[in-house]
């Protein structure tokens, strides 16, 4: 059971990922984010971190995905990315040199050098903290990591002021964009790309 | 057959590797960053495959801190982007070269 489940998270992981990868449109390449993000999400309930699997759904397919497809139809989805032309030649061979290195060394690590994981085990199993997954997480995460916590919190809060800052638009005498008429020139079709204003 | 640790380890090093290549050819930054989150993500499942295989908390924790700066990036990366999007007329991530990178 447990095999079959991995096997099928497995298919739908790769598959997502092989389709972000050779995806022209931006906006399928996010849906297939999506399934490989849901295919993590059950690989993570297999694993027994529920919480993490309900997280990862919320914040990954839930926020960080809808961000994608925000910027996406605000930019306008017309520049694809066609894959078939190669604007700096000898890249796509390196690249296939350098991401068969990657796979090579990771798997040769993997299988050959060690069996199975090493490192020595936490004297504090889960099972005997008792209570369930999220409890514990919760305990530790709001006991032994405080400090970690408050500094994500101001982590997030210089996000979101650095990104109000950057994507503001600026008013009055610093308007810097003169480019922009020839960006409506070049979009193929202005009357349909859900321009309501 | 029993799924052991290695089994998610392959399969977290698999979806690195298509991750990074991702990163090394396609040139829409949007596309760009999706890859950058199927890389963090390989990395998350490694942790919770090596909490699982080594019992504590410690790897969902640190999975848990991984979410959050990849969050915080996300906002900023398309920030940047939209941001650029306004002053130049395409968005192909070699046009980027502002900072003559």
């Amino acid at each position: 059971m447990e095999l079959a489940v991995f096997i099928i998270c497995s298919a739908i992981v790769l598959s997502g990922a092989l389709g972000v990868l050779i995806a022209n449109n931006p906006v399928h390449a996010a849906l297939f984010l999506v399934e490989t993000l849901f295919g993590i999400a059950v690989l993570f309930i297999l694993l027994d971190a529920t919480f993490l699997a309900a997280v990862q759904v919320v914040v990954y397919a839930g926020a960080i995905v809808i961000l994608f497809l925000f910027v996406i139809m605000l930019l306008g989805v017309d520049r694809a990315d066609d894959l078939g032309i190669e604007p700096i030649s000898g890249q796509r061979p390196l690249t296939i040199v350098i991401g068969s290195s990657i796979l090579g060394l990771m798997l040769t690590t993997l299988l050959i050098s060690v069996s199975g994981p090493t490192g020595t085990s936490t004297s504090v199993s889960e099972v005997s903290l008792g209570g369930t997954n999220t409890k514990n997480l919760g305990g530790t995460l709001f006991h032994d990591h405080l400090f970690a916590v408050e500094l994500t919190a101001l982590l997030l809060t210089v996000a979101i002021v650095g990104a109000i800052a950057l994507a503001r638009r600026l008013k009055g005498p610093l308007q810097p964009i003169p480019i922009l008429e020839t960006t409506n020139d070049e979009r193929p079709s202005p009357e349909d790309n859900g321009d309501v204003e | 057959m029993e799924v052991t640790t290695t089994w998610y380890l392959v399969l977290a090093a698999v979806l690195f590797t298509i991750g990074a290549v991702g990163v090394l050819i396609r040139r829409n930054p949007l596309v760009l960053f999706m890859c950058v989150e199927l890389m963090l993500n390989a990395v998350t499942l490694t942790f919770v495959a090596f909490n699982s295989a080594l019992g504590g908390l410690g790897g969902q924790m640190a999975v848990f801190f991984a979410l959050v700066v990849a969050a915080a990036e996300v906002v900023i990366g398309l920030a940047i982007i939209v941001a650029i999007a306004r002053r130049q007329p395409t968005t192909a991530i070699d046009d980027f070269s502002g900072l003559k990178g």
